[in-house]
């Protein structure tokens, strides 16, 4: 796994924690390499903790959009949890926010999947 | 009077201050610091050395971490916008980076040696059709963080960004309406 990322599990569900920043040449790729890879081995429900992220620009959001996106034509659902206020102003400004599934912490994310 | 800063052809060029006709010194004042100039090599690590300068700057003109996240994210932008889609990350293309301002205004310039580029073309990343697309938002979050945002072509070709931010406007970082 990558400084970027790192793996966990709760029960069936796929915790992906990402740190530090998510921006162009250094930490996008690593991020879509992570959340692909997981995806790759069977995940299918898909939580990406955003709470060590520190700085997203452009190429970031759009690698979370295309991870989102693959997500989906895998037939898997991937939700967003923790996100620090200024990941979520930067989501917010581009309507974002009202695409992807955020929850505001573990719990509610873990039980937006029901049992 | 240039001192490298880092690997290839990244440099910081101090510019004399324009009133003083003095090198620009953490003692000058924090209204009038005279302009710093940055050629980049066409690199993505050299945002860093940017966001670099940006905190230096942001340091002597009294920024508030707030604004100077906000200012620094347009920043991050435009210079990666420069190497990616102005030089074609060609390392023998430059970067020009240049911060300026007095008083309540802070101007920053971007500069790449690329083919230009037409700012209409840039599709409205808000569009339902694009909502989805994996690129296409960097200049939408510029015009957002900034307050003056405008694109002209330089002398010899390529894009000039020049950007300012009001710093009076200390509650309204993010640039949201008023």
């Amino acid at each position: 796994m990558n400084k970027n990322a790192s793996v966990r599990k709760i029960g069936d569900i796929t915790v992906v924690e990402l740190k530090g920043k998510i921006t162009i040449g250094a930490g996008d790729l690593q991020m879509r390499e992570a959340i692909h890879a997981v995806l790759n081995e069977g995940a299918r429900k898909l939580v990406v903790d955003m709470s060590g992220v520190t700085t997203i620009d452009s190429s970031g959001v759009g690698e979370l959009v295309g991870c989102y996106t693959t997500s989906t034509h895998k037939g898997a659902k991937m939700k967003l949890m923790n996100l620090p206020a200024k990941i979520s102003d930067v989501l917010t400004v581009t309507q974002l926010i009202t695409v992807f599934d955020v929850y505001p912490n573990e719990a509610e994310a873990v039980a937006s999947f029901g049992s | 009077m240039r001192a490298q800063l880092s690997r290839g052809k990244a440099s910081l060029q101090v510019v004399p201050g324009l009133r003083e006709g003095r090198e620009l010194t953490n003692e000058m004042t924090t209204t009038s610091p005279g302009p710093i100039v940055l050629w980049l090599a066409s690199r993505y690590e050299n945002i860093e050395l940017v966001q670099a300068a940006l905190t230096h700057v942001c340091k002597q003109r009294a920024i508030d971490s707030e604004m100077e996240h906000w200012i620094g994210m347009a920043l991050r932008e435009a210079v990666a916008n420069a190497v990616k889609h102005g030089n074609r990350l060609d390392p023998d293309k430059r970067v020009l980076v240049k911060f300026d301002g007095v008083g309540s205004d802070l101007t920053i310039v971007i500069g790449d040696e690329g083919g230009g580029f037409d700012p209409e073309r840039v599709s409205d990343p808000l569009a339902p059709e694009n909502q989805m697309k994996t690129s296409g938002r960097g200049i939408f979050y510029i015009r957002t963080f900034m307050d003056d945002v405008a694109f002209s072509r330089g002398e010899s070709g390529g894009t000039i960004l020049t950007m300012r931010k009001d710093l009076s406007k200390r509650g309204n970082a993010k640039g949201e309406n008023e």
